[in-house]
């Protein structure tokens, strides 16, 4: 499962005087689900585009199955793709819709009927045949979207932002679906969204997005525990930061509030005794006192304390920072209270130093 | 309230009367051609006429052709503007306008001149030539209200997204017009063919102009010279264009509902 089946290579695209997108590679295996997740504006959908042929990079190419189709029109690449606002054919039926694609291609009818079927009993909606868009819910016709992108067997499906138009619940069932449907076909994905929860759920990759650029690409696990650059750290997941001032290169210590941390060898980066670093931890690498194993202590206070059902967020004050952190809610034991002196502890392995 | 509710009324009787009572008389007087007691003797001596049945096929065949026009221009026009030059559309709106600014002799006389059998193009030099030029200006002067309805018809819909989904899908430029655009602007596409219908069937100066047998002039040429009959003529061209227009109001009930509705 490591042969590549999508590559971008170098791509910009500039609209005018305004770059969009730079200088973006990626590599995507067969049968890989890659999400594109970035705040809104930073140009996945732009690069999508690239990648189904509406637009045309400005320098770059791009390669489907070892082939260059840069220059190819949409309609010659065998793309599915499901869009934000549906765009179902309204003047056609659900099952008319699902067939479009393979009329188009010139298929017999009794095969392209048995086609349609297999694909409505795929999204669940075998009965809804008939009815036209108008009649479905948004999570529907969301559905048949997919139905009708998969139904001529693409050898690459996009997804700009499927899940946004719909409401919370529906979005997460829908999430699942899609994943386990890509997962039954073992078509090569590309998602777009701007929702962490997302990316983080469905993919085996992400690529995260700014300005353009691709930031950072890796597997859900390394974006949120081993960010690469300070945009990722805060974009995706909560992140606590504290400012340290470097008081020893040689053995990377770092003075934070009143007590030194000693970090990972390397952690520096080449940052010199006096400079200001910012720290930063998620809320799962902290606890409330002391624990084995975690070797960084900081004194604090308690400032928010929020009960949560399972989990209780507890709000804590380092100096002039604030971190975050989880506890597990006991029934045997009291509730941390607002106002009491504590002490955090983490490990040194943990803290990201962001540049 | 009260009083502004009896002037609503007020107006909507003048109105109303300002525009029945001449239909009525109308309708009364072409009932009278028999001395002494109403009859369709009008109606029947005008329908009975040859050149009535003449004239009325040819306009009706013109409008045909003229509607055929109209739509192969105006619908692959309009959904461009709307996919690719939106930036435009004030333009073509303003171009589309200009038939109703510039009279019909005007462009009926710069016909004359244009395409006269020594032009090089003389399409009036035979009289199919003329038939077609005759087409096209009928076309013309319904630009404005078939480009408006087919523009408010595309509205209704997302343009570029279902032309990205049929085109993702494999479609070409002909595939994507024949099967999603037009299907979906046909109810605003009928309504803008019968508006060139009732344009077409009682049109004169072009048609006069051009000396074409076509229904126009023979009403007027009735009209000069007969009693009753043009009373008979007139009513029957106002059922045939309220005709078109009632056709126009069932068909919009039909019109494909948007399922862009995210719930
Ligand atoms: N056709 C276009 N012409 C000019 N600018 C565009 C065009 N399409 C997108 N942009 C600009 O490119 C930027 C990225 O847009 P987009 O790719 O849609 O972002 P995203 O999908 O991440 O929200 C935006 O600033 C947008 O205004
Ligand atoms: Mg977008």
């Amino acid at each position: 499962m490591s042969e590549t089946f999508l590559s971008i290579q170098g791509v910009r695209k500039a609209f005018g005087q305004t770059t969009v997108v730079t200088d973006f590679n990626l590599d995507v295996d067969r049968g890989e689900f890659i999400s594109f997740l970035g705040p809104s504006g930073c140009g996945k959908t732009t690069m999508l585009r690239m990648v189904a042929g509406f637009e045309e990079p400005s320098a770059g190419r791009i390669m489907i199955g070892g082939k260059d189709v840069t220059n190819l029109k949409p309609n010659q690449r065998n793309i599915g793709m499901v869009f934000q606002a549906y765009a179902l054919f309204p003047n056609l039926t659900v099952a008319q819709n699902v067939a479009f694609g393979l009329k188009v291609a010139g298929m017999p009818k009794a095969e392209a009927d048995a086609r349609v079927a297999e694909m409505l009993a795929i999204i669940k909606l075998p009965d809804f045949g008939e009815r036209y868009p108008y009649q479905l819910s948004g999570g529907q016709q969301q559905r048949v979207a997919l139905a009708r992108a998969l139904a001529p067997k693409p050898k690459l499906l996009l997804l700009d932002e499927p899940l946004s138009a719909l409401d919370a619940k529906v979005r997460v069932s829908l999430r699942e679906e899609i994943r386990s449907i890509q997962k039954k076909l073992g078509i090569t994905t590309i998602f777009v969204t701007h929702d962490q929860e997302e990316a983080l759920s469905m993919s085996d990759r992400i690529v995260v997005m700014y300005d353009g650029r691709a930031e950072q690409v890796g597997s859900p696990f390394e974006i949120y525990n081993r960010p690469s650059t300070k945009f990722v750290a805060n974009f995706v997941g909560t992140l606590n930061v504290l400012d340290g001032v470097v008081s020893n290169p040689a053995t990377a210590t770092v003075r934070v509030n009143d007590r030194e941390i000693t970090l990972k060898k390397g952690a520096l980066n080449g940052a010199k005794a006096g400079d200001t670093l910012s720290l930063a931890l998620r809320p799962e690498a902290i606890v409330l006192g002391k624990q084995a194993g975690r070797d960084s202590t900081l004194g604090g206070k308690i400032s928010d304390v929020s009960f949560l059902g399972s989990v209780i967020r507890v709000r804590v004050g380092v100096g002039k920072n604030a971190v975050s952190l989880d506890t597990f809610n006991s029934p045997t034991s009291p509730p941390p209270v607002v106002g009491e002196e504590t002490e955090i502890s983490f490990s040194a392995g943990d803290v990201l130093v962001l540049h | 309230m009260k009083v502004s509710r009896f002037w609503a009324w007020a107006t909507f009787i003048v109105g109303a009367a300002y525009f029945f009572i001449p239909l009525i008389a109308t309708l009364e007087f072409s009932l009278r051609m028999r001395r002494g007691e109403y009859s369709f003797d009008a109606y029947r001596v005008v329908l009975g006429d040859i050149r009535f049945q003449e004239t009325f096929g040819y306009s009706v065949i013109i409008a045909c052709f003229t509607i055929v026009l109209g739509v192969v221009l105006v619908v692959p026009t309009a959904y461009w503007i709307r996919l690719r030059m939106p930036h435009l559309r004030p333009v073509v709106e303003f171009i589309t306008l200009l038939p109703l600014i510039i009279p019909a002799i005007v462009i009926v006389f710069g016909y004359i001149r244009m395409y006269g059998s020594n032009s090089p193009i003389p399409f009036l030099g035979s009289t199919r030539g003329t038939d077609v030029l005759l087409i096209i200006g009928y076309a013309t002067l319904a630009l404005p209200y078939m480009y408006r309805a087919v523009d408010t018809g595309l509205r209704t819909i997302d343009v570029r997204t279902l032309t990205e989904a049929a085109q993702v899908h494999g479609a070409g430029w002909t595939t994507i017009i024949a099967r999603i655009i037009l299907p979906n602007v046909l109810i605003a596409v009928l309504s803008g063919a019968f508006l060139t219908f009732a344009i077409v069937i009682g049109e004169f100066t072009m048609a006069s102009l051009l000396n074409r047998p076509a229904f126009g002039p023979y009403l007027q040429n009735i009209g000069a010279n007969r009693a009753y009959e043009p009373a008979a003529l007139a009513v029957i061209a106002f059922a045939i264009t309220w005709g078109c227009m009632s056709v126009i109001q069932v068909l919009s009930r039909f019109a494909p509902k948007s399922a862009n509705n995210p719930n």
